[in-house]
């Protein structure tokens, strides 16, 4: 599949991104709103955690995965690292930093706040500050992250919160 | 945003870094002893002669408390920092083991963590690094598995937890000073405070911060800091190094990630008749000035082929106030081989 190659793992410099890095500004530019409806269809998928485990997660895990990669790539150019955290970075995907970082922007910001690596594209941590600013819950933003799971690529977040995986409040509230 | 500063302050292990000292090394006592700490960049060699490496170090003189050895800065390849440490160690200096998050996953880190403090490194700084393409090696496959705040949390778990992160047990844990870099002169600004309490919330005890050129920039930073009472629980040593020419300096500002040079400092140097040595002055007054702010604990000597010119600028800077630094103390002794 074509997201396969945009993996989370830190690549370098991406060619041909303008339209993800447009998405990306219009998803922190709406970040509460963004919150606010996630925050309701989080309540959701903990509600109906029963009734998938009746039906199967293992069952749901590629069409839930393949929907979640579609809305999720289309809001957030989503990377599908599969442990969302959205929630604490503002609604700016961190997957999309060159290095990966999950906690906050490197050392190397451009003066203008554009990425050290990408010098076309806004540094997606320069992005993740103003769109928590905007957040009811920004705050989440000072919580340091544990270090990726790099098993969960292309795996359902939903579905781990729906499992309850993912603490309601905690740091490793996503979307 | 407008949280309480207690908010912060919850995260700040305060506590622990009121307890006693956790490594054997001659930086963490000087600064527990609240003297005004030095700290040097070295610069690695491209060769496998032990030679070149104590040759550079000798240069340090009796100015600087520790050495840091780099770990393929600016993503260019030169002798590992691992090396570079068990080298100074056997010549009687006090390393500061840098560690970069951009060549290794856990397991190589972890790892060298173990190895690095069993030859007797004390003190490590937990950097994300800089991105492959800024080196010589723009072709290889960055790594960055963990992060600087992830990588603090990692060690500090080792030491204090006795546990890699995979929860397995470690037998004899590594007695580290850890450290962290910050940027206070790169966006987003009002973040960059925030950011530093996360790293001291993950475990770094001291800071070292990029090359200081803009004085009041700094301010503003300290200012946040000491609001938000990250001064109180970490220590803060600023990054400062002499310019050598108005070239060099306009060099780094468009080459050199993160360093942040005012058009006053160019100016400055481009009406000097002699830019060398107008570079060291002003390397000189910002040591000085920095050294009044309240909450800066150190500074950090970054003086890319110039290190010859180091203990002649922390001489003149004062900072010392006659004490010695150099060899490490024998007083504590521990980190000898």
């Amino acid at each position: 599949m074509p997201s396969a190659l945009y993996a989370f793992e830190p690549t370098g410099r991406r060619a041909g991104n303008r339209v993800g890095a447009a998405r990306r500004s219009w998803s922190v530019r709406h970040a509460r709103l963004l919150e606010f409806l996630y925050c309701r269809f989080e309540r959701v998928l903990i509600a109906s955690g029963l009734v998938l485990r009746w039906i199967g997660f293992d069952r749901l895990e590629a069409p839930v995965a393949s929907i979640e990669r579609a809305v999720k790539g289309a809001l957030f150019d989503c990377r599908m690292c599969g442990q969302c955290i959205l929630s604490s970075t503002g609604m700016s995907c961190p997957m999309n930093c060159p290095k990966g970082l999950r906690n906050g922007p490197c050392g190397g910001v451009r003066p203008d706040g554009r990425c050290e690596i990408d010098a076309e594209m806004p540094c997606v941590w320069v992005m993740a500050w103003e769109g928590s600013l905007r957040m009811r819950c920004g705050d989440r933003i000072r919580q340091p992250q544990i270090p990726i799971d790099h098993r969960l690529k292309e795996r359902s977040s939903w579905l781990a919160v729906s499992r309850g995986e993912h603490a309601l409040d905690g740091g490793e509230s996503g979307s | 945003m407008n949280q309480p500063q207690a908010d912060v302050a919850r995260h700040l292990d305060a506590a622990q870094f009121e307890a006693g000292q956790v490594s054997a090394g001659r930086l963490e006592h000087v600064l527990r002893r609240g003297e005004f700490a030095v700290t040097a960049e070295l610069d690695p060699p491209d060769s496998a002669d032990p030679k070149d490496v104590f040759d550079r170090a000798t240069l340090f003189g009796s100015a600087v408390d520790a050495i840091n050895a780099t770990d393929g800065s600016g993503a260019n390849c030169h002798m590992s920092s691992v090396a570079m440490c068990a080298l100074l160690i056997r010549a009687g200096y006090e390393p500061i083991l840098q560690i970069s998050c951009r060549d290794y996953n856990r397991i190589a880190i972890q790892g060298n963590v173990l190895g690095a403090a069993a030859m007797g490194v004390s003190n490590v700084l937990c950097l994300t690094g800089d991105g492959v393409q800024a080196g010589d090696h723009p072709e290889a496959k960055p790594v960055f598995d963990l992060d600087s705040v992830s990588l603090l949390g990692a060690i500090k778990r080792m030491r204090d937890e006795r546990m890699f992160l995979s929860g397995r047990k470690i037998t004899s844990p590594p007695r580290l000073f850890l450290g962290a870099a910050e940027n206070p002169f790169a966006p987003p600004f009002e973040f960059r405070p925030l950011r530093l309490a996360k790293k001291v919330a993950a475990g770094a005890q001291f800071v070292q911060t990029q090359f200081c050129f803009d004085v009041p920039m700094l301010r503003a930073f300290m200012e946040r800091i000491r609001d938000l009472g990250i001064d109180q629980s970490c220590y803060i040593l600023v990054g400062t190094g002499p310019l050598s020419s108005v070239r060099t300096a306009r060099w780094m500002r468009r080459h050199v990630p993160g360093v942040h040079i005012p058009d006053s400092v160019i100016a400055r140097l481009e009406g000097a008749r002699d830019q060398r040595a107008e570079g060291r002055q002003l390397c000189i007054e910002i040591i000085q000035e920095v050294r009044e702010i309240p909450g800066v604990a150190g500074v950090h000597v970054m003086a890319y082929r110039q290190t010859q010119f180091v203990p002649e600028i922390v001489h003149e800077s004062g900072v010392l106030k006659g004490r010695a630094g150099g060899m490490h103390c024998p007083a504590i002794g521990a980190s000898s081989d």
